[in-house]
């Protein structure tokens, strides 16, 4: 019920009704991006930009520099443990 | 796809595994019984399910599916009224898929549809626009459900009606509202959830403050997490640290689309077009205050429950039927009397059985076997 795709907008379809077209993983779909849509966005604004797609409703814009965080966050988790190990496999008893 | 694939990758969710089995070892437990984190949203149960995480977790920790399937809480009454509108001659009542099958007092919505009742699945509520300009004699009925993630999409829908003088457009509003749920689950005698993985998508619109109370109240940790199963297991991790440490924060793990104050352009419209509804009944929960969502008078003139002049009345679950204790993750979904036998997908008996997010068909589907032979 709450599951949302990831989608990058393409065109402005109609200024009047707040309405883009997206590629869904190569599928076109019209989409509704009043909710994503602030002082700071207006419609142009919104080219080339990723989404979250619910129910035919942009909820919020996805934010790139976030998403590259987390996964180097991801890849950091166990680092330093693997390192611990890694140095006391190598202990000379 | 991009934001998906990157954060489904084996070998990382290998390594966080290891720190979470690491992690879990350093925990002590209370009363020897294993941690558990529930996850408050259908769509964490469905990815633990279909990606296994659930069995790939050390033995004492445990996830307990919580109440955040919209359809697993729907009264059998809310479904009766459903299928008393869409007999009418002159309706067409639309819904989302997942409320088709879902079991009211005689029938479903499926049910109805096959003698048939011209009921239609939606992909979203603008297509119900679409349909109601089509058929300017026909009532048009939008069965409206969701947490927070949804009631932006219905709002806007009933005030582009508005905007447009759709007047054959209606919704039946059963939107539900997250922290009086969490509330009531924090609040159920019993409860020993350790921590919270927070609904992502409710999130993203309603930010991470309101709850605050979970960690200052109730000193429980939550952190709202994202639906791949690396987002999954990280936030796993995050509220293990948390517990270790003797801590209780509320953290953000699907940063890339969750702010803290969350987002304003999708609030505006939930406040012009909704209000708190005094009480809402939940299947298997019973009663929870200030959960439910109405239309408020401006838009009333859109209200199914007027135009159709509907009752709320409190139609009981059959005597077999365990979802409640389920939900409120007293009974595993295996350990209800009427899982796998009387109660399937194909003919379910209680809703936990009838959405794909719901606890009884997750396990169904992906994890029936392994619970099996552990009987």
């Amino acid at each position: 019920m709450c599951l949302g795709v990831p989608a990058k907008i393409k065109e402005v379809v109609d200024i009047d009704n707040q309405i883009v077209l997206v590629d869904l993983s190569g599928v076109k779909r019209e989409v509704n991006v009043a909710c994503v849509l602030d002082s700071s966005n207006r419609l142009d604004d919104l080219i080339n930009k990723w989404v979250l797609v619910h129910v035919g409703f942009a909820l919020s814009i996805v934010d790139e520099d976030e998403a590259y965080k987390t996964l180097m966050i991801l890849d950091q988790i166990g680092e330093l443990s693997a390192t611990i190990e890694e140095l006391g496999q190598g202990e000379v008893e | 796809m991009k934001f998906v694939d990157e954060y489904r990758n084996p070998t990382q969710a290998k390594k966080i595994l290891k720190e979470i089995a690491r992690l879990c070892s350093e925990i002590t437990p209370k009363d020897n019984k294993p941690i558990q984190i529930m996850e408050v949203c259908g769509g964490h149960t469905h990815s633990i399910f279909r990606y296994g995480l659930n069995q790939l977790l050390p033995d004492n920790l445990e996830f307990v599916h919580g109440p955040g399937c919209p359809v697993c809480v729907l009264p059998r009454s809310v479904v009766d009224n459903c299928l008393h509108i869409a007999q009418h001659e002159d309706v067409i009542f639309t819904t989302f898929g997942d409320a088709m099958r879902v079991p009211g007092s005689s029938k479903s919505l499926l049910d109805l549809k096959a003698e048939g009742g011209d009921i239609r699945m939606v992909y979203s509520p603008l297509d119900v626009l679409a349909i109601a300009k089509k058929n300017p004699t026909k009532r048009v009925v939008f069965f409206g459900l969701g947490f927070e993630t949804t009631m932006p999409s219905t709002a806007l829908s009933v005030m582009q009606a508005q905007k447009e003088r759709i007047d054959n457009f209606y919704l039946f509003c059963n939107h539900i509202t997250i922290i009086p749920t969490i509330k009531a689950v924090l609040d159920s005698p019993g409860m020993r959830i350790d921590g919270f993985l927070g609904p992502g998508h409710v999130s993203l619109i309603i930010g991470t403050r309101p709850y605050d109370f979970i960690a200052d109240d109730y000193r429980k940790p939550l952190v709202a997490a994202g639906f791949e199963p690396l987002d999954i297991l990280q936030s796993v991790w995050m509220i293990l640290k948390q517990l270790k440490n003797g801590e209780a924060k509320i953290e953000n793990q699907y940063s890339r689309l969750v702010y803290e104050e969350g987002n304003v352009s999708a609030l505006s419209p939930i406040q012009e077009v909704f209000e708190l509804r005094e009480f809402f009944e939940w299947r298997g929960l019973g009663s929870i205050n200030h959960s439910g969502i109405k239309i408020n008078d401006k838009y009333s003139k859109f209200d199914a429950e007027k135009e159709f002049q509907l009752k709320q009345v409190t139609v009981v679950d059959p005597d077999v039927c365990q979802c409640g204790e389920v939900l409120k993750g007293v009974l595993k979904p295996w350990e209800c009397k009427v899982f796998a036998k009387e109660c399937t997908p194909e003919t379910p008996l209680g809703a936990l059985m009838t959405s794909t997010e719901g606890a009884c068909s997750a396990h169904y589907s992906y994890g029936q076997n392994i619970d099996l032979i552990n009987r």
